[in-house]
């Protein structure tokens, strides 16, 4: 099959494979995760406990001093894979929802899943208590259920993007305010439980929350490589998908299912770290001059803002306070919106929505 | 609203008047049930009858204590806050050209919230009069912010990105506000009640002392009205009819600042309020701003005394602050004007 989807791409034939290669997405998504790798690699050695690189490296290798192996192998090394994995599946499931809205804004934090999660996890932690399992249940099913609603109030004869940006926002903000109500109402120190999971934290994590986390993060990253095609043609718009032979319903509830699913598993491990879904497809999509946006150089480029967002909250953590990696995210993110948004009002780009 | 007025004015040329009339009495009629059960309602009710008769004659009973010491000024301050969010919205939308705007979603009340916050954390303000300062220099920043973007390109921007512009600085805002609370108990203590949006705990000292801010921020409104009806035509034109555009827009963003910040200060913020008056009180006056500005200034304050006995009834014997009232009836409303056919092509 040979479609042109805009794509510049370089043959390769071999006697056994034959495919076609977009050279520079291989690339730039090359560089993308091993800027990421390098950027996880040197946060390790940042902390309350300062190594050196040499040590990190000795630890990793089996080597060094059986406290340094800890540190490094119990408590550093889960967290900075965290923000790896973690960053890469915002990356997919924004590029998934980007796509399928054919709207750069469409990305789960704006359509309300964020608000959500924090609802559920509000009441959770109020009536029954913190409690891991807990927390992480309330957090899937408030947002996967808001997002629902969301979708169905937006939805009338079909979803238009600024419809369904403008209904997310005023769905959050309803939750928002009903949130702030029930803090207000809860002892202090719960209150401040529930402000730091909404303040979206990676330092929580360890190896039996993440082992788990990484199991489905393989699932939801195998889907997506299968359905990976099915997207590009669904972009062409139906009728074009359906001659090139995908089937549009099916395809699109499981790419809708992948792209909640990758939110899903981060909030509930991590708590909302909004933004990276929004960010990363477009800022890939710069990188690679591509005209949709691409799963694999989002993935990258969702790597490398976090574990650069993780590394940044680790040095401020040094000269000042720690601060939840969420918090970073969430001020480059919603600055490179403004950004965004003013570029598109002076008319470079096409409209937004 | 266009269609609206054109179409009313094809069947009944002479129904404009009419609707206004019947507009101001309902409004009216509104405004002083609402203030009459503001001051009746709450965690100790009392009679209507009993009201009156001590609004009348302020004797020693317990029940002219209530309503004079506790009730009636926080009447007042929801008659002051309610008009100064509403001509604030209205002026906004005027300003913008868009149906969707509201100091609330635009960001100007999160830019007056990060101001205060830092002020608390950083400055020690403590009383409403320390964090009126403070609170109208964020205001002001956020409101010439959401404007630069509004007016980068050439054209004005569309609704969706003004919104969206406000959403993105309410984010980072509240993100560096939520850091800087929760590095600090005693900020988050002081700030997480202030940001609720309530008029139960502002004493009458500090709305008196912001009272003239509100009421100079009102009276540039009104003055600018007959400039933002030429402005509705689009910018060239408004110069070729001989308003001064720049100048109308420097003085609206003051003007904002002013209802915005002041308003934001006294309760932290009262959400939807600027967003949805304006467009009830289109109905009556059609499109013409000055008599969008007089009604709402009337109207909005309606709309927040209701709203705040509402949530002193719901929650007995506790209270449910007004922004939280506001906020749980406005989304439903911001979400029905997006859905309605028309909003498709604002």
């Amino acid at each position: 099959m040979s479609v042109d989807f805009g794509y510049r791409t370089a043959p390769l034939r071999l006697p056994w494979f034959s495919a076609r290669l977009n050279v520079r997405l291989l690339v730039v998504s090359g560089v993308l995760f091993t800027l990421a790798t390098g950027l996880a690699l040197v946060s390790l050695p940042l902390g309350d406990f300062p190594l050196t690189l040499q040590e990190v490296l000795a630890a990793l290798t089996g080597g060094g001093k059986r406290f340094h192996r800890t540190i490094v192998l119990e408590w550093r090394l889960p967290i900075s894979l965290a923000a790896l994995v973690f960053g890469a599946l915002l990356g997919i499931g924004g590029a998934i929802f980007q796509s399928l809205t054919r709207n750069p804004l469409g990305s789960p934090d704006v359509i309300g899943f964020d608000a959500g999660a924090y609802t559920a996890v509000v009441i959770t932690i109020l009536v029954l208590g913190p409690g891991a399992w807990s927390v992480s249940t309330a957090a899937l099913v408030g947002g996967i259920a808001t997002a629902f609603v969301v979708y169905l109030l937006a939805y009338r004869g079909g979803v238009q993007g600024f419809r369904l940006i403008i209904v997310g926002i005023a769905v959050s903000w309803m939750l928002g305010s009903v949130n702030a109500y029930l803090i207000t109402r809860a002892k202090i120190e719960d209150a401040m439980t529930v402000g730091f999971w909404n303040a979206g934290t990676i330092t929580r994590v360890a190896w039996p929350t993440m082992v788990p986390a990484l199991a489905v993060a393989a699932v939801i990253v195998l889907a997506a490589v299968l359905l990976a095609p099915a997207l590009r043609r669904l972009e062409l718009g139906d009728d074009s998908a359906v001659t090139l032979g995908t089937r549009p319903g099916p395809a699109r509830l499981g790419l809708i299912v992948a792209g909640v699913a990758t939110v899903a598993v981060v909030t509930a491990a991590a708590g909302p770290i909004a933004f990276v879904a929004l960010a990363a497809p477009q800022l890939a999509r710069r990188l690679t001059r591509s005209p949709g946006v691409s799963l694999l150089a989002s993935a990258g480029m969702g790597a490398v803002l976090l574990t650069g967002s993780h590394l940044l909250s680790l040095l401020i953590a040094q000269a000042y306070r720690p601060v939840p990696v969420g918090l970073i995210t969430v001020c480059l993110g919603g600055c490179y919106l403004i950004g965004l948004l003013i570029r598109e009002t002076r008319g470079r780009y096409g409209a937004l929505t | 609203m266009s269609a609206v007025t054109t179409g009313s004015a094809l069947q009944a040329p002479s129904s404009l008047p009419g609707r206004r009339a019947l507009g101001l009495v309902l409004i009216l009629a509104t405004l002083a049930v609402a203030a009459l059960f503001s001051a009746a309602f709450g965690a100790n009710p009392l009679s209507l009858g009993e009201v009156w008769r001590v609004l009348g004659h302020r004797d020693a009973s317990e029940a002219a204590h209530v309503v004079w010491t506790i009730r009636l000024p926080r009447t007042l301050l929801g008659i002051l806050v309610g008009a100064a969010f509403g001509v604030a919205g209205a002026l906004i939308q005027a300003m913008t050209r868009n149906p969707l705007a509201d100091p609330g979603i635009l960001g100007v009340t999160a830019g007056a919230g990060f101001a205060v916050t830092l002020g608390v954390g950083f400055f020690s303000a403590a009383t409403v009069g320390g964090y009126l300062w403070f609170a109208f220099i964020g205001a002001a920043l956020a409101t010439v912010l959401v404007y630069l973007i509004g007016s980068a390109g050439r054209g004005s921007a569309s609704p969706v990105t003004l919104v969206l512009a406000g959403v993105a600085l309410t984010a980072v805002l509240n993100g560096i506000s939520t850091f800087l609370t929760l590095i600090d108990e005693e900020t988050f203590r002081a700030v997480r009640n202030w940001g609720l949006g309530s008029i139960a705990r502002t004493e009458l000292d500090d709305t008196l002392t912001v009272a003239p801010f509100l009421a100079v921020g009102l009276l540039i409104a009104l003055g600018l009205s007959g400039a933002l009806n030429s402005i509705a035509l689009g910018d060239d034109l408004a110069a070729s009819l001989g308003t001064k555009v720049q100048r109308t827009r420097v003085l609206g963003i003051v003007a904002v600042t002013l209802l915005a910040g002041g308003a934001t200060a006294l309760t932290g913020g009262i959400g939807f309020v600027g967003l949805m008056v304006p467009h009830v009180v289109r109905w009556f006056t059609g499109p013409d701003q000055r008599w969008i500005m007089i009604y709402s200034a009337l109207a909005a304050p309606a709309l927040v005394l209701a709203a705040d006995v509402l949530g002193r009834v719901i929650a007995r014997p506790g209270e449910v602050e007004v922004g939280i009232v506001t906020a749980v009836i406005g989304a439903p409303v911001l979400i029905a004007l997006v859905r309605r056919r028309t909003a498709s092509g604002l």
